[in-house]
C-alpha cells in the first residue's frame, strides 16, 4: 500500500468538508494540487509545526492560492492548523481562515491569492539561502492558468540568471483555468521547452497526481547544480471524482448535496482501492 | 541589500554596487520581480531597499508592494527615485504624480517624502531600524537645502516645525518644504506670520502637529509635488475638517499632464514657489 496515495484521498475529503463548511472554495485546482502537497509536505520538505521559523527550514509559497481548502487540509494534518477549527470557521465573519494564503498562521510563510506572486518571491528567498550558504530549499507551486501573468516570466529570467539550484517551482498543469482550456484562452505549450529556454532545468512529470512520480522528480531536483528546477506535474483538474473530473465549470463549484454524495463515495472508493494495493 | 533596475544612476545614499557587490542584487527592467524578489529576500531576513523609479515602482509593481509587501508584513523599504516631475521633459509616463494617493492607500504601508539630503539621511538611519514596510519618495535633481549638517532635527513619524506663526499654517511635503519656508520669509517682510510644517512623515500624518498649527491659524494651505487628489492636501483636510475646521487651500500639480519643462519651469509654471506659495497666502487671508 502506498500510504501517501492513501493519505492525498483521506485529505482531499477534508478539502470537500472544509469547502461545504464554508460554503465555497476552488474545488477543481484543490484537487488536482493536491498529489503535490502531500509529496512536497510528507517526504520532500523540511517544516514542522514546533519549529515554524527555523531558519534552515525549507520554504513553502502557494502561488496558486486560491486552492488554498486543499492546503488548509494538509497544514492540519500535519499539525500546524486545528482540522476542526478550520472547518467550522472557515471563510466565516472575523476568520483567520480566508479563501487565500493568510500568513498571519503558523506554517504559512506568504501572502498569495493575486496570481502571478509566488516566482519572484521565492527567487528573493532561494537567493538569500544561497548568499547564506544555506542548504534548505525553496518550493513554489503556481497554477498553470497563473503563467498568462507575466510576472512569472520575469521570475523565470531572474531565477536562472541568479543559478538559484535550490529553487523548485512546481506547475499545477492541469490543463484548465476558470474560463476553460488553457490552450484556448491563452495557449502555453511548448510549456517545458518555453521553461527550459529560460534555461531552468525541467522535468515533465507524466502524471502529476501519482506521489511516487512526483517525489521522484523533486529528487532529481536536488541533485541539478547551477539553475533552478520547473516541475510540470501534468495533473488532472478535480481529480479524484468523475463528477467533477477535467470539468473547467468546476473550477470554485459548490457540490450540491447529491454532488456532494458522490464525490465523496468516489473518494472513499479509490481510496480503499489504493489501500488495498 | 539594494535591489534595482538602474544601479547606474542612484547616488543619493552614496550606495555603490562596485564596492558592496554581496550587498547589491540587480534585476533589469522588471519591476514586478524587484518587488517580489525584495520581499522574499525580506522575508528571509534580509533588509533589501528595493529602488526603482517612483513612477514605475509605485504603478507598476503596485501589486507586488500591497501584496508581497504590506499584506504579507515584509521588511521592503520600497525607494521611488527620480518621483513627482523631476524628470521634466520626459513627460507623464515617468512623472508619479499619483505615488503618495496609491502608497498610502495600502493598508500597512508608510509614506515619506524627505525634503532635502540631511533630513533623508536621518530619515534612512530610522527606518534601518526597523522591520516594516514603507515608501521613499526622492527627487532626481539637486535641490536647496532646508536645513544643515547640524542642524536638522528630526523626530520619526512627526513632523518638523521649520518655522512658527499666527496667521497661516504652511504644510508642505518632499521638495515643497524650501518653497513654503521661503514663502513664511516672504511673507514675514508683509507682516504675516506663517507656521512652516516639513509633514515628510505623510503617512502616518503627524496629526497632532497639523491641529496645533491649524488652531492657531486663520487658514492652512498645503503644497505638494502630487495630483490634488489623494495626497497631503486631502490628508491635511480631512484632519482640519474633523478637529479644527479652517479654510484648508491645496497647492498641487494640476489634474492633467503637466506643462513640458524642468522641475523649476515647471513648478514657476504653477505657482509652486516661495513667492507663488507667498502670492496664493495674502489672496486667501484678502
Amino acid at each position: 500500500m502506498n500510504t501517501l496515495a492513501v493519505k492525498a484521498y483521506e485529505l482531499r475529503e477534508h478539502t470537500v468538508d472544509i469547502i461545504m463548511a464554508g460554503g465555497g472554495g476552488h474545488i477543481g485546482g484543490d484537487m488536482s494540487v493536491m498529489e503535490v502537497l502531500v509529496s512536497l509536505y510528507y517526504k520532500q520538505m523540511n517544516v514542522a509545526p514546533d519549529r515554524t521559523d527555523d531558519p534552515d527550514r525549507d520554504l513553502f509559497i502557494m502561488s496558486k492560492g486560491h486552492s488554498m481548502e486543499a492546503y488548509y487540509a494538509v497544514l492540519c494534518d500535519k499539525g500546524f492548523l486545528d482540522y476542526e477549527d478550520v472547518k467550522s470557521r472557515f471563510s466565516k465573519f472575523g476568520s483567520p481562515y480566508i479563501g487565500h494564503p493568510n500568513n498571519k498562521l503558523p506554517g504559512i510563510e506568504m501572502n498569495s491569492g493575486s496570481l502571478g506572486h509566488g516566482l519572484p518571491v521565492a527567487v528573493g528567498m532561494a537567493l538569500a539561502c544561497k548568499r547564506d550558504g544555506k542548504q534548505n530549499r525553496v518550493y513554489v507551486v503556481t497554477g498553470d492558468g497563473e503563467l498568462a501573468e507575466g510576472s512569472n516570466w520575469e521570475g523565470f529570467m531572474s531565477g536562472a540568471m541568479f543559478g538559484l539550484d535550490n529553487l523548485c517551482c512546481v506547475i499545477d498543469r492541469n490543463r484548465l483555468q476558470i474560463s476553460g482550456s488553457t490552450e484556448e484562452v491563452m495557449a502555453l505549450e511548448d510549456l517545458k521547452n518555453k521553461v527550459a529556454s529560460f534555461n531552468w532545468n525541467v522535468i515533465s512529470v507524466e502524471d502529476g497526481n501519482d506521489i511516487d512520480q512526483l517525489n521522484a522528480a523533486f529528487e532529481e531536483a536536488k541533485t541539478v547544480k547551477g539553475r533552478p528546477t520547473c516541475v510540470i506535474a501534468n495533473t488532472v483538474k478535480g481529480k479524484g471524482s468523475p463528477v467533477m473530473e477535467n470539468k473547467a465549470s468546476w473550477h470554485h463549484h459548490l457540490p450540491n448535496e447529491e454532488e456532494y454524495k458522490e464525490i465523496m463515495k468516489d473518494l472513499e472508493d479509490r481510496k480503499e482501492a489504493l489501500e488495498n494495493e | 541589500m539594494f535591489s534595482w533596475s538602474t544601479q547606474r544612476q542612484i547616488r543619493i545614499f552614496t550606495f555603490s554596487f562596485d564596492a558592496f557587490p554581496d550587498q547589491s542584487v540587480e534585476v533589469g527592467i522588471a519591476e514586478q520581480d524587484l518587488v517580489g524578489i525584495s520581499a522574499g529576500l525580506a522575508k528571509c531576513g534580509k533588509k533589501p531597499f528595493a529602488a526603482s523609479p517612483a513612477s514605475f515602482i509605485s504603478t507598476r509593481s503596485y501589486e507586488q508592494c500591497k501584496v508581497d509587501c504590506a499584506y504579507s508584513d515584509t521588511n521592503v523599504k520600497l525607494i521611488g527615485i527620480s518621483g513627482g516631475i523631476s524628470y521634466g521633459a520626459l513627460g507623464m509616463s515617468h512623472h508619479s504624480a499619483q505615488d503618495i494617493a496609491a502608497m498610502s492607500a495600502i493598508p500597512n504601508m508608510r509614506v515619506y517624502l524627505p525634503s532635502d539630503r540631511f533630513q533623508t539621511r536621518h530619515l534612512i538611519e530610522n527606518l534601518l531600524q526597523d522591520e516594516k514596510c514603507a515608501y521613499i519618495r526622492v527627487g532626481r535633481n539637486p535641490v536647496e537645502d532646508v536645513y544643515t549638517e547640524d542642524n536638522c532635527p528630526f523626530e520619526m513619524n512627526r513632523a518638523t516645525k521649520v518655522r512658527e506663526g499666527s496667521d497661516v499654517a504652511i504644510i508642505a511635503c518632499g521638495e515643497m518644504v524650501r518653497p513654503a519656508v521661503d514663502a513664511a520669509d516672504l511673507l514675514a517682510k508683509d507682516g504675516i506670520s506663517a507656521t512652516v510644517l516639513d509633514m515628510y512623515c505623510v503617512k502616518p500624518l503627524d496629526e497632532e502637529a497639523v491641529i496645533r498649527a491649524a488652531e492657531k491659524s486663520k487658514l492652512v494651505v498645503t503644497a505638494e509635488e502630487h495630483s490634488p487628489f489623494g495626497g497631503l492636501g486631502s490628508m491635511v483636510a480631512q484632519v482640519v475638517g474633523r478637529s479644527c475646521p479652517r479654510k484648508v487651500v491645496n497647492i498641487a500639480l494640476p489634474d492633467a499632464p503637466v506643462i513640458t519643462g524642468t522641475s523649476k519651469e515647471v513648478f514657476d509654471y504653477y505657482g509652486m514657489t516661495g513667492e507663488g506659495i507667498a502670492k496664493r497666502v495674502k489672496e486667501e487671508l484678502g
